[in-house]
């Protein structure tokens, strides 16, 4: 008899929250318990958590540690409540409700112990409040204020112990402010499945590290910045280039252009006030003009751009392994539009990296144009051009960075800003975006379409492109399949989904692709299938499938988010992030879609203008390989000894 | 390219995972049979133990990190482990710690330079009524005299390795 | 290198009378019902110093649906001044394993677990060789005693060198190949314990207790100790005394008597429960050791006279804040408070205001940490502050 064993579960119990298990059916005798909330009655189901009934009657209980996207950890114990009847306060996080219990949250005991604990975090809390990233954002201060913290009765640290970790392109990390919560841990092993975080030690000596401590940019993150919007105070936050930015602008040599994603239009908002979901896409054209930038141009164009070229991959593809029986293609093609999932498959499976598409992502293909066709157009000396990117990302400044997209001669882009960053930038220039005036983008990329739009939520890619496959195909407008051209079925924020669409006729090979394809006779009748996954716990799930030649593995077309939502859940958003917030932003971006006139990706004029001058031997053309598409890097999971 | 020890390492645990299982119960007595023969969890050595449980690396480190046997750092041939709670206290244990640091030239938490022992402290060891307590490697010394601490050492000094292992 | 002898003194043990496989004979004989039935008749409660009702314990497992269960035998003895354990595993381990497979029998568990701690690796042979000749025997094994469909068996893990492993959901996170963190309970192993399976996790003399009340009976085991702490219990004596090792004692002894049997009756106070028990100055000396008083696990640690009672905190804080599993606030940030105390205290120089904060933390600590590790550590060093004060205020600023 050995070692009992069995399949790895990936988060221990002590970080996990496992439900009593409720009755089935909500009528069942037992399925409601009633529990007693500060003298107010609550029914909840059997098995709901203290918090979960204590919020179902209006009563706040602190949290540190919890989080809505996470498992359950009950390391902090910043929410205890007395439950009548025990010695010990219990947290209201973790503890199930079970039968008929009475529970006061706020009694002097309570309180006292709320006081503890955070006077002890602050025991070891290193920063000014005022010179932090996190000012006037940062639950530990929100705490603090709500239990009026008025001495640090347990000391505070007068000097950083640790030094600061800026080696990623991307993620920084303050340990200092660390308060040890382990949202990141979590949110990197369990949302992510990347695993670069852990607690290390024990007793106080407890930290949160990368393998042996490395730097950050030497371990194998992504970059996805998930833990940076799951931190509840400073210790990790996006790198920070608006001074680096303000510097472009002041300078009178430089053209500033801006190019601005879709998602961070529906998030903008949240760091005015707004609920989430509502969009000021164009009061932010104006702040941004407002705030200095030459020209400000609309990513959705490049984001059209992207599905011709990827479109045209696929197309391409499928054409040379089902018609030409070519052996050695790969399939399914993967998105690569967004980085995170980029450096994910780069890491842990760099054996399919011939899977994802070469095309580049929205971002560096308009980088490429805007200092080549742009800088042409204009006459403009590209040198003094300073590309940047609004994106709601922390993974595109990595990929601003790597050493690829030099494709114009320059590096493409030259900074890409997150969402949170130029919201910054907005309101030291007293810019305060809601009230302003609208305005559009700027020529010669201004006209998008809805397709662009909805890369921002997960899904949206596949849309897209299944919007304009669709009708290259088959001739016919993607309205007379589906309502309103809404293609349902890889939409929703389900982890994994997977679609069949069937080619029901074809048509005649439209101008542009002429040159690829001599008919689509080899599609009619075929089955399209295609899978969306997001958060790359999910990618990975699919990417097992493949490598054990399951479902996924016949797909054609699978798109990859490393975010959970897609891009309106990036690392650069606002924080917080839950899935209510992401789930409003997502409504934003569909309703935009709807508001737009053209809603394919190959009827952007701005991107027919763009092959008919420019990229002359059109999608998947010699010119268009060289500015729009690249190559990736297998990197392994292994760390090398420093 | 895998190095030549690399290979080894590889082979050496994958007979531990062989025996012991692929389940992630299998971490802790991989990691201790490796540090009772190799006397570290090197980068490497930890990593590859990763892979094999699939894992990530950071959580084999995380895990080796939190248990006083299996932290990473290298020991020497012999660790000495000296209890440091209450009865062994009021026996005398540190008259027992100074001959050991005097004899060693090394204090607590070090390792002498030719890589012969390891010096540590160690919670209670179970052995109060017969202090000044301690464990050379995984066998208990009790009532340590600083003359019998001397004479420990220089047991340590004269052996090659291990007894077991 | 050769061992040596290390077996502890004290006095006679009735474990040295109870005869092998007697118990697991008897229980045999009996329902699993009756079996349970029997451990809570007995009023026989855990022995590791929580003292949790075993009979209740076995009984929400034994209710649990499934298959797999497990019996898990903690021997990760860490509490100081704690080595009574070490004693029973030494001299009588069979009684040990015997407990564990009548629990196993009970419960509906196949496999049994000694989780038995790092420092006491050279205990590892003997018990194997002791696992190997019960199988021989076939008490181990596939139709145990001729029970047909009764299979059982036993193995040993190791533990790596934490303290907190002592707790039984760190114990099993430990097992399961993690961090020795305890779990959020509920729900308790009993339900959901190792690899989700519904698990009992007893101490060591609780099983090998076990084993003797089924091979004498409930009556017999019920005629020692009082009425809310049946049977005996043994002691680990430690400090300033004459006679240090093992006692037994029926429950109810008080402390006074305790220490004229191992030549301590000079004492000014004696620690009870280990580093995580209470500290009992000589003026309550007529004090029970039961449930109903003063629970232990069987720490005694003798203070003499001559010992200076913030030498005594500072030990224990130090272990504490090394052992703390570092998981929750109050414990990893809570005991470097306390420590820092000691010390500003044993300087004379502790600010009036922080040494009542600290001691208002203590309150919060015991109430708020998630698991007993932290919810005890401080009760010697505010027992000490209790009936110490004079000691330790009198002193003055060190130079």
């Amino acid at each position: 008899m050995s070692h009992p064993t069995t399949p790895i579960h990936r988060a221990p119990l002590s970080q996990q929250h496992r439900r009593v298990i409720p009755t089935t059916s909500p009528d069942a005798i037992g399925a409601q318990v009633t529990v007693t909330i500060n003298g107010v009655e609550a029914k909840v189901p059997f098995g709901a958590t203290i918090l979960e009934a204590a919020r179902s009657v209006g009563v706040q209980i602190p949290t540190l540690c919890d989080h809505p996207d996470l498992n359950v950890a009950g390391v902090c114990r910043m929410c205890v409540v007395e439950v009548e009847g025990q010695r010990l306060l219990q947290p209201a996080c973790t503890f199930p409700v079970v039968n008929q219990m009475k529970v006061n949250t706020h009694t002097r005991k309570v309180r006292q112990a709320r006081r503890h604990v955070l006077q002890l975090l602050l025991s070891e809390h290193f920063g000014e409040c005022t010179s932090c990233v996190r000012n006037g954002n940062c639950e530990l201060q929100s705490l603090a204020e709500e239990y009026g913290i008025n001495d640090f009765a347990f000391g505070h640290p007068e000097e950083p112990l640790v030094a600061e970790d800026h080696s990623s392109y991307s993620v920084m990390r303050d340990m200092n402010k660390c308060i040890r919560c382990r949202r990141c841990v979590r949110t990197c092993i369990d949302i992510q499945e990347v695993g670069v975080l852990e607690a290390i030690g024990r007793s106080d000596r407890v930290s949160i590290e990368t393998y042996e401590d490395r730097p950050l940019g030497s371990v194998v993150c992504i970059n996805c910045g998930q833990c940076v919007n799951r931190c509840p105070v400073g210790a990790l936050y996006a790198k920070d280039e608006t001074d680096a930015v303000w510097a472009a602008i002041d300078d009178p040599e430089k053209h500033v252009v801006i190019q601005t994603a879709p998602a961070p239009r529906s998030a903008m908002g949240e760091l005015f006030g707004l609920e989430p979901g509502t969009p000021v896409t164009f009061e932010m054209n104006t702040a941004l003009r407002r705030a200095g930038f030459d020209h400000v141009f609309d990513t959705n164009f490049s984001a059209d751009l992207t599905i011709m070229e990827e479109g045209t991959e696929l197309i391409l593809r499928l054409y040379k392994a089902l018609v030409l029986g070519h052996k050695d293609v790969a399939l399914p093609q993967f998105t690569s539009c967004s980085p995170g999932w980029v450096k994910f498959l780069e890491h842990f499976y760099p054996e399919y990296l011939p899977n994802a598409s070469s095309a580049k992502s929205p971002q560096q293909m308009f980088g490429a144009l805007i200092k080549t066709y742009y800088a042409e157009k204009l006459g403009l000396d590209p040198g003094n051009i300073v590309s940047v990117a609004l994106m709601p990302c922390s993974a595109k400044k990595f990929e601003c960075n790597r050493p690829e997209m030099h494709d114009s001669g320059y590096q493409d882009v030259d900074y890409g800003l997150t969402t949170r960053e130029l919201g910054k930038m907005f309101k030291e220039a007293g810019l305060h975006v809601p009230s302003l005036p609208k305005s559009d983008f700027d020529d010669p990329f201004g006209t998008a379409t809805g397709s662009g739009v909805i890369f921002g939520a997960t899904g949206g890619v596949m849309e897209s492109a299944l919007r304009t496959v669709i009708e290259l195909v088959t001739g016919e407008k993607v309205e007379s399949i589906y309502d309103h051209g809404d293609i349902v079925p890889v939409r929703g924020f389900d982890g994994v989904r997977y679609a069949e669409i069937t080619v029901p006729k074809v048509g005649p090979v439209p101008e542009i692709l002429a040159h690829l394809v001599p008919d689509w006779e080899w599609l009619n009748g075929a089955t399209l299938k295609v899978a969306v996954a997001h958060g790359t716990a999910n990618a990975k799930k699919v990417m097992d499938d493949i490598k054990a030649g399951g479902k996924f593995s016949e797909c054609h077309f699978i798109e990859f988010m490393a975010c959970p939502g897609g891009c309106l859940g990036g690392g650069g958003q606002p924080i917080p992030t839950n899935a209510a917030i992401r789930a409003a932003r997502a409504k934003a971006i569909y309703a935009e879609d709807h508001a737009y006139s053209v809603r394919k990706s190959y009827e952007n004029p701005a991107v027919a203008r763009t092959y008919a001058e420019f990229l002359t031997d059109g999608p998947g053309g010699h010119k268009a390989h060289k500015l729009l598409h690249t190559e990736y890097t297998a990197r392994g999971r292994h760390i090398p000894q420093e | 390219m895998v190095a030549p020890q690399t290979e080894e390492l590889r082979v050496e645990i994958a007979g531990l995972v062989d025996k012991l299982g692929p389940g992630r119960s299998s971490l802790i007595p991989i990691l201790q049979d490796i540090k009772h023969r190799h006397r570290e969890l090197d980068s490497e050595t930890m990593q590859v133990v990763a892979e094999m449980l699939d894992i990530h690396p950071v959580e084999v480190y995380s895990v080796a990190s939190f248990y006083a046997f299996l932290h990473g750092a290298p020991q020497g041939a012999h660790v000495i482990r000296l209890c440091g709670t209450l009865s062994c206290d009021f026996a005398g244990k540190d008259a027992v710690a100074d001959a050991l640091c005097d004899e060693l030239g090394i204090g607590f938490g070090e390792t002498t330079a030719d890589g012969q022992v390891t010096l540590e402290w160690a919670s209670c060891i179970g052995m109060c009524d017969q202090g000044p307590a301690l464990l050379v490697d995984d066998e208990v010394r009790t009532r340590v005299t600083p003359d019998d601490a001397r004479a420990i050492v220089a047991a340590c000094r004269a052996d090659e390795g291990r007894a077991d292992a | 290198m050769s061992a040596q002898t290390i077996d502890s003194q004290g006095n006679a043990l009735t474990y040295a009378t109870i005869e092998r496989d007697a118990g697991l004979r008897a229980a045999l004989d009996m329902t699993r019902p009756d079996i349970i039935d029997a451990v809570s008749q007995s009023g026989l409660k855990g022995r590791g110093g929580a003292g949790f009702p075993t009979g209740m314990k076995w009984n929400f497992c034994a209710a649990e649906k499934g298959d797999l269960k497990y019996i898990i035998c903690n021997a990760d003895e860490g509490e100081p001044g704690t080595f009574k354990d070490r004693v029973i595993l030494s001299r009588f381990a069979d009684l040990v394993l015997e407990g564990m497979t009548i629990g196993g029998r009970a419960i509906g568990a196949t496999l049994g677990i000694v989780y038995l701690r790092a420092e006491y690796t050279y205990l590892r042979p003997h018990l194997n060789e002791v696992i190997k000749e019960r199988r021989k025997r076939g008490v181990l094994g596939t139709s145990i005693m001729g029970v047909e469909g009764f299979d059982f068996d036993i193995i040993v893990a190791m533990g790596a060198g934490a303290y907190v492993c002592g707790e039984e959901t760190a114990l099993i996170e430990s097992l399961e190949g993690f961090r020795g963190e305890p779990r959020n309970r509920p729900p308790f192993p009993a339900v959901a314990g190792l690899l989700n399976n519904p698990t009992v996790v007893n101490n060591v003399e609780t099983l090998a207790s076990v084993a003797a009340i089924f091979a004498k009976g409930v009556d017999w085991f019920k005629a020692f100790g009082t009425d809310k702490s049946t049977g005996y219990k043994l002691f680990s004596v430690s400090g300033d005394c004459e006679k240090p090792g093992v006692y037994e004692f029926p429950w109810g002894i008080t402390v006074a008597a305790l220490l004229e049997e191992v030549g301590g009756e000079g004492a000014k106070a004696v620690q009870i429960g280990g580093a995580s028990g209470v500290c009992v100055p000589a003026r309550e000396f007529a004090r029970r050791l039961a449930f109903e008083d003063i629970p232990t696990g069987g720490s005694v640690m003798v203070i003499g006279p001559q010992r200076d009672m913030l030498d005594v905190a500072e030990n224990f804080l130090e272990f504490f804040v090394e052992e703390s599993c570092g998981q929750c606030t109050p414990c990893r940030l809570g005991n470097p408070q306390m420590l820092k105390a000691v010390k500003l205290l044993k300087e004379g120089a502790c600010p009036p205001k922080f040494l009542a904060d600290v001691k208002a933390l203590g309150q919060t600590m015991m109430v708020a940490s998630k698991c007993g590790l932290g919810q005890t550590s401080p009760s010697a060093f505010l027992s000490i502050l209790e009936h110490f004060g004079d000691e330790i205020h009198d002193r003055a600023p060190s130079a």
